[in-house]
């Protein structure tokens, strides 16, 4: 099972769904940023799956794995500082009340 | 390491396929609980959990070097920013009782609907090239191709990160009121 693509693309699937869902489903935008670093972790667990079971992919998988974990990290600090902006401002966290330009 | 583990059997599993399995179940429940649960406090620990059994599963798949950014990156890192961020962002009244949207079942179904199709997508495709034992990756290739290849890619990381450090302190800081504005 573990010697086998299939079980960790499976497994990758099933973490990027997770994330999707409380991406979609929550209401706090700090949960919603976690949902999104639960996804950028599954698509990089396929990257690297792909990597170690395909010879020709081997070392340039590893390489674009460290590259997307560099961006995920830009991308938590721009997101999670747009958030704590947007609290000063609003005083809230949910984004269902971020409702300004709704008006 | 699994290659030296995956020999020796414990009741009728190899190692390498328990630890998967446990590393699997662990990263997955994780995962639930940071979607689902309701205090945000519990879902930020939780994350952690789920980013420390993929650097597991990162191990087993012979990526060292991926685990120990993983670890440093993940857990040292992102999970600090975002326990700062939930705790700088919790209001008084404590944890709310509406955790989720009310359009939230259009998502878990969503969710549900993309899992089946790429699962049946994955389990229905013949991969070509593909062999059936984890390839290691030697740190040192890894590092030529790095500042080889990719030399490029990563001076575009490394400029995007100063851009992000910089753009996230400018974006987080406390505005101060003018000196004639007062």
């Amino acid at each position: 099972m573990s010697h086998s693509l299939d079980s960790y693309l499976v497994l990758s699937t099933l973490l990027f769904c997770i994330g999707m869902f409380g991406f979609l489903a929550r209401r706090n935008a700090i949960a919603m940023l976690m949902s999104i670093e639960l996804m950028l972790n599954g698509v990089n667990l396929a990257i690297v799956a792909f990597g170690a079971f395909s010879p020709r992919l081997a070392v340039h998988a590893s390489v674009i794995a460290l590259m997307v974990i560099a961006v995920a990290a830009a991308e938590a600090t721009v997101g999670l500082a747009i958030v704590i902006a947007i609290f000063r401002n609003r005083r809230t966290p949910l984004v269902d009340e971020y409702d300004t330009m709704r008006d | 390491m699994s290659n030296a583990l995956g020999g020796v059997s414990f009741l009728g599993w190899t190692w390498s396929d328990l630890l998967f399995l446990v590393l699997a179940a662990l990263m997955l429940g994780a995962a639930l609980t940071v979607v689902l649960g309701r205090d945000i406090i519990r879902s930020g620990l939780a994350m952690i959990v789920t980013f420390a059994a993929l650097a597991g599963v990162y191990v087993l798949l012979e990526a060292p070097l991926v685990a120990a950014a993983q670890v440093l990156v993940y857990i040292g890192a992102i999970s600090v920013l975002v326990l700062f961020a939930i705790m700088l962002t919790q209001t008084k009244v404590g944890p709310v009782r509406l955790v989720f949207h009310h359009q939230a079942w259009a998502g878990a179904v969503a969710a549900v609907v993309l899992a089946a199709v790429l699962s049946a997508v994955v389990l229905s495709t013949h991969w070509p090239n593909t062999v059936s034992q984890q390839i290691h990756t030697a740190t040192d290739a890894l590092a030529r191709m790095l500042f080889d290849d990719y030399v490029l890619p990563l001076e575009v990381v490394s400029v995007m990160l100063l851009a992000a450090v910089i753009g996230g302190v400018f974006l987080a800081r406390r505005e101060e009121p003018q000196e004639g504005e007062r």
